[in-house]
């Protein structure tokens, strides 16, 4: 048994919700990174807004509460690579490891 | 530690999110391990995605600030600005690329709120890069359903007989207010203008400074 | 000024990548004005071209959004929908 009824949880308009908190944040380098691949991606033609969109929707509700938005985005950017078949899932599980490798921090592993 | 150019950039008083210094998070090794091979594909160079960076943020609210300037000052422009958005920011210079802009006007009648309830498309091509609050669940499900209680939540106590417009951001378009000019301005110039129009103006949850 | 053109947003509640909000489905507005055409996202998501369709910004009155929900009746929504989206009323 489900009510699930096709509205999905990124159609957000009139819901129910609190007060708007009136937060912000200066960017940090890696989300301005994350930023410019979505803009280079796109504008090379390895896949779409829409893309990017769609991949964050099927992430499914909870990804709203436990990531960032540009946790989002780098997740959204690597799945619609892969199926872009711009890298492989082995090439990018490699990498990740060789970069983790590299320190603790994010200024040690960004420095190759 | 290699130098970055950007590490300086501190553009407000505004916390930078945990970066550099704090430990490694699993999205930023994904960030730096896709950033790489692109790179080694030959698809970005990272003097390419340096340059990107640049350009976004060259981008603020001062530019939109410029526009709702001329457009109070030049009547010619604003009719421009109202049929053409996108036509009229490239006439003043500024590098919106695809923009697709609608711009839409206040008055004493009207006032005029923009909101994304589907992700969060905002005038970044114009304005920048958006604040948190556009993104969060609060602003999106409230602000098409009591764009008022909203509106007051910002600090903004809206008349009965001034009509809301809000605008959702549903497809390829992005919007921008003009807010109305205030009063005691007269024979002031664009810059001087420009200075009064905040950001939260052109989204529609704030005013412009008074003078 | 000629009289607005009435049109309808579709019930319809397919799964996957859609710009028409849930809160639009079913409700009437006028056609503000005419946008586009604009690739359909509804492929363009899935890495497939998309077929060109006419956009239209449409402005529907609070009152027909919400009903006794809404703060200010004559307070008005507008969205851009696809064509496809749309009927006539």
């Amino acid at each position: 048994m489900t009510d699930f009824d096709g509205k999905r949880w990124h159609d957000m308009g009139g819901d129910t919700a609190g007060p708007v908190r009136p937060s912000e944040h200066d960017f940090a380098l890696w989300e301005k990174r994350v930023d410019a691949l979505m803009v280079l991606c796109s504008t090379k033609g390895l896949f779409t807004v829409d893309g990017l969109r769609r991949a964050i929707e099927d992430m499914g509700p909870d990804v709203f509460e436990n990531t960032t938005y540009y946790d989002r985005w780098i997740a959204s950017i690597n799945q619609n690579l892969i199926e872009a078949g711009t890298y492989t899932l082995g090439e990018l599980g490699a990498k990740m490891d060789a970069v983790a490798k590299r320190g603790a921090t994010y200024g040690e592993a960004a420095s190759e | 530690m290699p130098h970055d150019h950007h590490d300086h950039l501190s553009p407000s008083g505004h916390p930078y999110r945990p970066d550099n210094d704090e430990p490694l998070s699993y999205w930023q090794t994904m960030e730096i391990a896709v950033r790489e091979l692109l790179i080694e594909k030959g698809v970005s160079t990272a003097a390419e995605i340096n340059a990107q960076i640049d350009a976004m943020d060259a981008r603020s609210p001062a530019d939109g600030a410029q526009v709702v300037a001329r457009a109070w000052t030049d009547p010619a422009f604003r009719d421009r600005l109202l049929a053409n958005g996108s036509d009229a920011c490239r006439e003043m210079g500024f590098d919106i690329g695809a923009l697709h802009l609608i711009a839409v006007e206040n008055t004493a009648q009207i006032h005029n709120l923009i909101v994304c309830t589907l992700c969060s498309c905002y005038p970044r091509n114009l304005l920048g890069m958006s604040p948190d609050w556009y993104k969060s669940r609060e602003y999106r499900s409230r602000a098409v359903k009591e764009p008022r209680k909203v509106l007051a939540e910002f600090g903004m106590t809206l008349p009965e007989d001034v009509q809301v417009r809000v605008h959702d951001s549903t497809a390829d378009m992005r919007y921008v207010v003009i807010p109305a000019r205030p009063d005691g301005t007269d024979g002031w110039s664009v810059d001087r203008l420009a200075g009064l129009v905040t950001r939260d103006s052109m989204i529609g949850t704030g005013r412009v400074k008074t003078p | 000024m000629s009289d607005p053109t009435f049109v309808r947003v579709k019930t319809m509640m397919p799964p996957g990548h859609i710009r028409t909000p849930a809160y639009l489905r079913g409700k009437t507005g006028w056609i503000e004005r005419k946008l586009g055409p604009f690739g359909n996202p509804e492929q363009q998501a899935y890495g497939l071209p998309g077929d060109l369709l006419t956009l239209y910004r449409v402005r529907f009155t609070m009152a027909e959004v919400w009903g006794d929900q809404a703060e200010r009746p004559q307070d008005t929504l507008d969205a851009e929908i696809y064509e496809h989206w749309l009927e006539p009323v």
